[in-house]
Order: structure tokens, then C-alpha cells, then sequence
């Protein structure tokens, strides 16, 4: 690895570091109402510098490994407001399915492809077709996707309207109208 | 009754039916891959819904960041883990359960 790249490296590991601790002190250091009055003393916060420590070594490889993201804030809150919605339809749907006397369900196994690069742009999608309605991840490898499905219904839009996976392009600049693609 | 209250009253409710339907589901249904379906999702926004409600209960403080932060980790958390449990179960290769085409 050339010298840059350890350099940025090493910054990543701070950051993850310091976003740790400063959550930890968040929510076990800081007073902020005479009602729950935190815990300022040198036990609670090496407690948290430990704690940060060892997670930061453990998830090292994880998350932020050094892969550039891009990604459009401002195009993410529609997405994240519609997946919102989307977990709803799902679990009305689910439990539809579950108290109907004879179980509408037909199982089936789809597979396909993505054009994404970035780790981040699969797990979004990976973690979105959890939790839509009646389909789950079961295996990424590279550019595929194994999805089970409740219904055929479900995997419609996966494979022929492919919604989701346009609207996430859009969000993490992968689109084809994007400067970085 | 504070509207507050009642509205914080509907979201538990709300909550716990998803979660009631949830384990009726894991019960109901024929095999491994269709039982995450109940397992994963309910889940998930039955406990945001319960933490939405605590959050309306309370009047505004601290814990209602606390609450805030824990619905976040769970809308991240719960599809990542019923990924990895379908992931394992892939590759020691159970074959998901087709209904009979006759």
C-alpha cells in the first residue's frame, strides 16, 4: 500500500473513533437536565475510551475502509421517507398473508444483476429489499442478488420495474447522467 | 386523557399487533426462508412503532434522543441480521419450500 493511502487510513480509524466517543459521551457522560444527571467522573469516560477502542479495532476492515462514497444528502431523504413507507405496506402485507386462513403464499428464489460499484450503494439495496414487502436478501456476490420472495407478486418489481434500484442509483451518483460514472 | 397520551396509547397498540402477527407468522408459515419474513419485518417496525410511542409519552428530554437513536439502530440493524441468518442457511444449502404446482 503507498503512503497516502495508510495516511487517510489512519484518519478514517480517528474519525471512527472520535464519532464513537463522542456518542458515548452523549449518552452516558452528559448532563442535561437536573432529571437524569450524567455520570462525569474518570471511571464512565475510560470506560468509553476503552470500549471505542476495541470496537474501532474490531469493525478496522468494515465500515469506512478507505472506498469513496458519493453520495446526495438532499436526494436521500425522499428515498429514506419512501422507504419508510414501503416498510409499512410491508408489514401490512406480511401480516395480511399471515392471518388469512390459507396463507396466500408461493415461495420463490430470484436472482439478478446490478450495475453498482460501491459496497455502500449494495448494502442500501440489500437492507431496502429486506425490509419491502415480502422479500429478503440472501446472498450478494459482487454485481448478483439471490432474493427469496413471498409471492411472484413481490418479485415483479424487482426484476422488471426495478424502482428501488433506480432510485438508489440516483442517491448514491451512479446514475448514468453522473458526473462519476 | 392528553391527546398526547392517546396518540402515544394507538402507536404501542399499534407496535404490539405487528409483533403479535409476527410470532403468529414464525409459527404459521411452512419453512425456514418464509419464517424470516415474519421474523425480520414485523419486528422492525413494531418496535419503532412502541419507541415512537415512548417518545410522544415522555414529555421532551434526553431519553427522547436516547429512544430516537435506539429506532435508528434498529431500522439499520434488524434487515443486516435476518440477512446474515438467510446468508448461513444458503450456503449449507437448505432448499427454500415451493408450493405443489399441480
Amino acid at each position: 500500500m503507498e503512503e497516502g493511502a495508510q495516511v487517510s487510513m489512519r484518519n478514517i480509524l480517528i474519525f471512527k473513533f472520535l464519532v464513537l466517543f463522542v456518542f458515548w459521551i452523549l449518552l452516558s457522560v452528559w448532563a442535561l437536565d437536573h432529571n437524569y444527571p450524567g455520570q462525569f467522573n474518570a471511571i464512565h469516560i475510560a470506560q468509553g475510551l476503552v470500549a471505542s477502542a476495541i470496537v474501532v479495532y474490531v469493525l478496522r476492515e468494515l465500515i469506512l475502509h478507505g472506498e469513496k462514497i458519493h453520495v446526495k444528502l438532499f436526494r436521500a431523504v425522499p428515498y429514506v421517507f419512501w422507504e419508510l413507507w414501503q416498510i409499512v405496506l410491508a408489514n401490512i402485507d406480511v401480516a395480511y398473508r399471515v392471518l388469512h386462513p390459507k396463507m396466500p403464499i408461493d415461495p420463490l428464489l430470484i436472482e439478478f444483476y446490478v450495475p453498482y460499484r460501491g459496497d455502500m450503494t449494495k448494502t442500501w439495496l440489500a437492507n431496502s429489499i429486506t425490509l419491502t414487502p415480502g422479500t429478503i436478501t440472501i446472498l450478494v456476490e459482487g454485481q448478483r442478488f439471490i432474493v427469496h420472495a413471498l409471492d411472484k407478486s413481490f418479485a415483479d418489481p424487482l426484476l422488471i420495474d426495478q424502482t428501488m434500484q433506480k432510485k438508489l442509483m440516483h442517491v448514491f451518483m451512479e446514475g448514468e447522467n453522473d458526473s462519476t460514472s | 386523557m392528553e391527546p398526547l397520551h392517546i396518540a402515544s396509547a394507538i402507536l404501542v397498540f399499534g407496535g404490539t399487533f405487528f409483533m403479535v402477527v409476527g410470532s403468529i407468522g414464525l409459527i404459521r408459515l411452512p419453512d425456514f426462508y418464509a419464517r424470516l419474513h415474519a421474523a425480520g419485518k414485523p419486528d422492525t417496525l413494531g418496535e419503532i412503532l412502541i419507541v415512537l410511542g415512548l417518545i410522544l409519552y415522555e414529555p421532551f428530554s434526553f431519553i427522547t434522543v436516547k429512544l430516537f437513536f435506539l429506532s435508528f439502530f434498529i431500522l439499520v440493524a434488524n434487515p443486516t441480521a435476518t440477512h446474515a441468518v438467510a446468508m448461513a442457511a444458503y450456503k449449507r444449502g437448505l432448499i427454500p419450500w415451493r408450493k405443489e404446482h399441480r
